[in-house]
């Protein structure tokens, strides 16, 4: 972040993080199993870095556990998630890494499907058909100075 | 005298025409004892140094410059005058002489005897003939030495030269490019400034030819055997920048220059260095550069995204105003720190007016930083910024804005704590009294955890400064303390409101003796269905949480003797209770009961009150419930005392033993005389009621429940503090031994173990010792030996104990026993219960033969363990039988684990074969235990493991797939903690790793799921751009 760039939104309204998930004792059992629930959905997600600032994803309120849709028995994931100010230009950049996230985390079983929530974007549509053309996705992983910029996302910042 | 006048010259000869440098030692020798003087081997010297070769003229130099160099000390001041009259000619000489001439004056320099002027005159002439940056390394190092060393004793002489010295000092390093030489460069800066030498009109120069080296760039070459970091460059550099004021018109703008660097490390050091600097500074120095400082810190705080970063840059504004601070008021100019502050506050602020916003923070940071400067910084700040925060607090609904004001607000109380004087000490706040109180009270009121939480936090904060809460607002807090601890269920919040609620109790007893204590009895003595009679579960349950709480808040409170005395005979009161069952109290509330008792024993000022407290009344009582469990434990069998209860008896253990091993001594010895005479001679004078029939005998005693009453004898006399003896010590082990081995009750014959082994432990040294111990042995053995015997567990029991207490003790036969232990791995009874055993002799035990115990214990005894025993361990594994070799493995992972992380990755390479072994051993304790000895290791991997790495990726590999979730989730970390391990070691195993990974994504635990995932995570980054 060098002094002469200024951020497009430099004061954004922060969110509260929710706390760690609790451990239920049926969680320790060895022989009950755990469905993939939206929580552990949200989870993953939620600690991704903002591309701009020092936050993330959920501190900025772009990814909520209510715009999680999981169906762990039809192996289908649904995320939507919702660009701080409409012209965002960090859209697509915001929306690739929620996919790439995910599809590092899950089972390669889940179909995934990551778009914007309707009505906050300028380019909305231009952004949905780009995260879910899988080629696109495919190439964008290729170009190696934007996979940087994902791979930033994803890392875990110690806070 | 004939011999040496010949030896000398054909040492000379030898040294400057046969080359042999070891002969400048020979004369050197020769000098110090005398043999020859330094004008003879200056004669001798003649022909050479007279020579039209150059090369001649520099060896003959040399030598002399050796012997000097060695001699230094002997040499006269007349002889000093003449040989620095011939050095400063021979600085004209050629150039291949000067690197000698140099060594010469280097060791001339470091002479007692050198007379008046002569410091001055070699700087001259060295100044004036040598071009210091055109020498080699070692020659500038020598010019530098050269001086330090007239800068420790000739000091006035230098200072005599003027700022001709410095202006010499600058020309001789400017361009200097070595490390080594550079922190020698700097420390004569250091000297320059710090003792006072004239700068003169070269003030400038000394600043632009070091602060050019700023900020600090260097990366140590690996293996560089000088060890220079660039951490020790920084310092010393800084610590010549910040030395005087009179840099400062030139240091100021550079740091405002480099503060807005882009590489982290020089901005990091700017800011650090414009710290230190403003501590020496005043208002003048730094007038004009006010504004652009305080721009870039703001920048820096309000954008960053290291937290290094902020706190340095928070750290920098608190240095910044405090030095304005510390500014003299004048009638007639302005007061520059209020007006400093009103640019801190223009910025600042407004944001903090919108607190869902992200600069609500650094905006509050930034004002607790200049807050804590000083107390005028203080009253500005906040009589500036709390007046609003208060309002809007009272004015906002949203529950997250008003916690985040809150948190504002108690950073506030918390950052002008520092600034408190002793004679001066009406809080800042005094005036916003009531309105904070108000304040408090309503967040306390709020139905929000969270707000519930921080304002906790804000009634300590409050509390502790003098003035803020009068007697009536502690009443209050009290009051709101108590609801709050009766009706929140909410685990962080009731421990916040026991936290807060230990603050007051130490500057309020009073109150809390009155208000919070009876209370607190009154709920915990009324029955479950008084509250909620319909919803008959649920309300059993809140009513245990209710129980719970108020026991953890008596314990908390009970930290002045006053509430101690109030507090201890309500918990007393529990056990009773519990015990006659005059009112149901689960086995659990019991022990929570016990365990405050602990905490209160534990916490407590060590006085004659709360000694007398314990010993005379809490200890005699709790001995005598648990008594009277023990002797109707037989009588009745339908209601049995909890009291009998196991876990009961081990929270007693403790509190008996903390009382024993940290109160009184005098008072715990008397304790422990009548405890032994009620166990062995059934004297019941201890015990506060005389209602016990005489004949008990609790150590012989057949039935378990007077037997494990030997628990708490253990408490008792094992916890003494080594001064104090224990009486009848004798009978005392004879009847142990006797107990232990053959006593058929678990409880009580391992009781009995741990107590003979807490005596032996502080036994004194000596013959009785040693009797007692080969007796001891001999029995153990005995039973051990004979495979027909029933009490071999007991005596296996008592073997492991006594050989852990002398193990502690470093005592000589702890050998013997520590083989009889290796010997049963191989037993086919015990040898799994002899594996484990290896982690009792490492672990630190919880109630016996610890260092609250006061036992003997010598540092180090685990790695003195391991060394003395990990070849048996590794021998006698490859002598065994293949299903004995699980018990070896698994011994061996028991004691790796417990040592220190140091000696593990020092030992590691010569055990890694066998822990890989054991990662492919069947056995899942061995798997797990070996797993938890590898993760920590991992972290920080000694090469051996990388050499490893094939072998152990695919071990851990292969753990992933097993069927137990634990041993998933620890293999998982493994993996994790490898993709840390250097990249280009790692990165062949990427693609396998990843592709391994894929299948516990899809475990049934989300435990496991979640490693997995993690683990994945990390994998993916290794070699990856904008990864690692």
């Amino acid at each position: 972040m060098s002094a002469g760039s200024r951020l497009e939104n430099a004061n954004p309204v922060i969110f509260q993080r929710s706390g760690e998930r609790r451990l239920t004792a049926a969680e320790e059992e060895e022989n009950v199993d755990d469905p993939i629930d939206d929580r552990e959905i949200f989870d993953l997600i939620r600690t991704i870095n903002d591309p701009e600032h020092p936050l993330s994803l959920e501190e900025l309120n772009v990814v909520e556990q209510i715009r999680v849709q999981i169906n762990d028995a039809e192996s289908i994931v649904g995320i939507e998630f919702t660009p701080t100010i409409p012209h965002c230009s960090m859209a697509t950049l915001i929306g690739l890494s929620i996919k790439v996230k995910l599809l590092r985390s899950l089972p390669n079983r889940f179909k995934i499907d990551v778009h914007i929530t309707p009505g906050t974007h300028a380019s909305e549509d231009a952004v949905n058909k780009q995260l879910a053309d899988k080629e696109r996705v495919a190439a964008a992983l290729e170009n190696s100075s934007l996979l940087e910029v994902v791979n930033q996302c994803l890392t875990n910042r110690n806070i | 005298m004939a011999a040496d006048t010949s030896l000398l010259p054909s040492l000379v000869e030898e040294f400057v025409s046969g080359l042999q440098d070891n002969k400048a030692k020979e004369v050197a020798t020769g000098v110090t004892e005398g043999k020859f003087a330094i004008l003879q081997l200056v004669e001798a010297l003649e022909e050479s140094l007279t020579s039209s070769q150059p090369q001649t003229r520099a060896r003959g130099i040399q030598l002399l410059s050796e012997v000097l160099n060695r001699c230094h000390g002997n040499l006269t001041e007349r002889e000093v005058e003449v040989l620095i009259a011939f050095y400063e000619n021979r600085l004209k000489d050629h150039y291949v002489v000067t690197s000698s001439v140099l060594q010469g004056l280097g060791a001339l320099s470091k002479c007692k005897m050198l007379p008046p002027g002569s410091a001055v005159s070699m700087l001259r002439s060295l100044f004036q003939d040598v071009h210091v940056q055109s020498l080699m390394l070692a020659e500038r190092s020598c010019v530098y030495n050269m001086l330090i060393n007239l800068m420790e004793t000739r000091e006035a002489e230098l200072k005599g030269l003027g700022s001709d010295f410095v202006f010499g000092f600058v020309q001789s390093m400017d361009g200097e490019r070595d490390p080594r030489n550079l922190l020698l460069a700097f420390q004569i800066a250091k000297n320059i400034i710090y003792r006072g030498y004239d700068l003169g009109k070269f003030t400038e120069e000394l600043f632009e030819v070091t602060g050019c080296y700023f900020p600090i760039d260097f990366t140590p070459p690996p293996n560089d055997p000088h060890r220079i970091t660039k951490e020790e460059l920084i310092e010393a550099l800084r610590a010549v920048l910040t030395g005087t004021p009179k840099f400062a018109e030139f240091l100021l703008p550079l740091l405002i220059e480099k503060i807005d660097s882009d590489v982290q490390s020089a901005k990091l050091d700017s800011l650090q260095t414009l710290a230190a600097c403003v501590t020496h500074y005043e208002h003048k120095d730094l007038a004009e550069y006010l504004d652009g400082l305080w721009t870039s810190l703001r920048r820096e705080v309000f954008q960053t995204s290291s937290e290094k970063i902020e706190s340095a840059g928070l750290a920098a504004l608190t240095a910044l105003t405090s030095c304005v601070s510390s500014s003299v008021l004048s009638s007639e100019s302005e007061d520059v720190l209020s007006s400093f502050l009103d640019l801190v506050l223009r910025d600042c602020k407004h944001h903090l007016s919108e607190p869902d916003l992200k600069l609500v923070w650094p905006s509050a940071k930034l004002l607790q930083a200049a807050c804590s400067a000083s107390i005028r910084a203080s009253h500005i700040v906040t009589s500036a910024a709390m007046p609003s925060l208060i309002e809007q607090y009272s004015n906002r609904t949203q529950c997250s804005q008003r916690r985040t004001l809150l948190e504002v607000m108690l950073r506030f109380l918390q950052s002008v704590k520092t600034s408190q004087s002793p004679d001066n000490d009406e809080s800042v706040f005094v005036s916003m009294r009531e309105s904070l109180c108000s304040t408090v009270f309503s967040a306390l009121s709020e139905n929000n955890s969270s707000l519930q939480i921080t304002a906790t936090s804000m009634l300590t904060s409050l509390a502790q400064q003098t003035g803020l809460l009068l007697d009536s607002d502690v009443d209050v807090a009290v009051d709101h303390l108590i609801r709050l601890l009766l009706i929140e269920d909410d685990d962080c919040v009731s421990l916040a409101v026991v936290e807060s609620a230990r603050a007051l109790a130490q500057l309020h007893p009073d109150i809390f003796i009155s208000k919070l204590i009876p209370r607190l009895k009154t709920e915990l003595f009324s029955e479950p269905m008084d509250q909620d009679k319909n919803r008959a579960a649920s309300g059993q349950h809140s009513h245990h949480a209710v129980r719970q709480r108020c026991l953890s808040a008596l314990a908390a409170v009970s930290v002045q003797p006053s509430i101690v005395l109030e507090s201890t005979p309500v918990l007393l009161e529990v056990l009773n209770s519990a015990h006659t069952g005059s009112i149901s109290f689960s086995v659990e509330e019991v022990v929570s009961t016990c365990h405050s008792l602990q905490k209160i024993a534990e916490q407590v000022e060590d006085t004659v009150e709360t000694g007398l407290c314990f010993h005379v009344t809490v200890l005699p009582r709790l001995f005598s419930l648990a008594l009277q469990g023990a002797l109707q434990g037989e009588k009745s069998s339908g209601g049995r005392s909890p009291l009998l209860d196991e876990q009961v008896l081990s929270a007693m253990v403790s509190v008996v033993s903390t009382s024993c091993s940290r109160l009184q001594p005098m008072l715990a010895a008397e304790t422990a005389k009548k405890v032994v005479s009620l166990f062995l001679d059934a004297d019941v004078s201890l015990l506060p009621d005389n209602s016990f029939p005489s004949q008990i005998q609790l150590l012989k005693g057949e039935s378990w429940s007077q037997s494990q009453m030997v628990c708490l004898l253990m408490g008792c006399v094992c916890s003494l503090p080594r001064s104090v003896e224990v009486p009848q010590m004798n009978r005392l082990l004879s009847q142990l031994e006797e107990m232990s081995c053959t006593c058929s009750h678990h409880l009580s014959f391992t009781s009995a173990a741990k107590c003979f082994s807490g005596l032996v432990n502080k036994h004194p040294q000596g013959e009785a010792l040693d009797s007692l111990i080969q007796s001891t042995l001999k029995t153990v053995c005995g039973e051990l030996d004979s495979t027909s015997s029933t009490v071999r567990t007991q005596a296996f029991t008592l073997l492991i104990w006594v050989a852990k207490a002398l193990l502690l003790r470093y005592h000589p036969v702890s050998a013997t026993l520590t083989d009889k232990l290796f010997s049963l791995l191989n037993d086919s009874d015990l040898g799994p219960m002899a594996a484990d055993g290896f982690s009792l002799l490492m672990c630190d035990s919880e109630d016996v033969l610890n260092r609250r115990c006061h036992a003997d214990i010598r540092i180090m005894y685990r790695q003195r363990f391991f060394s003395e025993n990990s070849a048996k361990l590794v021998q006698g594994f490859n002598a065994a039988p293949q299903e004995k070799k699980s018990n070896y493995l698994k011994a061996l992972s028991n004691i790796v684990n417990q040592l220190p992380k140091q000696v593990q990755i020092t030992e590691l390479p010569a055990l890694l074969t066998l822990l890989l072994e054991a990662l492919s051993c069947p056995d899942q304790g061995v798997q797990l235990s070996t797993l938890s000895c590898l993760e920590p290791v991992l972290i920080d991997p000694p090469p051996a493991i990388i050499q490893q790495l094939e072998a152990l990726v695919s071990r851990l590999l292969a753990l992933i797939s097993s069927p137990a979730m634990k041993v998933k989730i620890v293999s998982l970390r493994c993996v994790h903690a490898l993709s840390q391990f250097p990249t280009h070691e790692i990165l062949p195993f990427r693609a396998r790793v990843i592709r391994a990974l894929a299948q516990p994504l899809d475990d049934k635990k989300r435990l496991v799921r979640r490693e997995a995932v993690r683990a994945r995570g990390e994998w993916f980054l290794v070699g990856s751009p904008g990864g690692r």
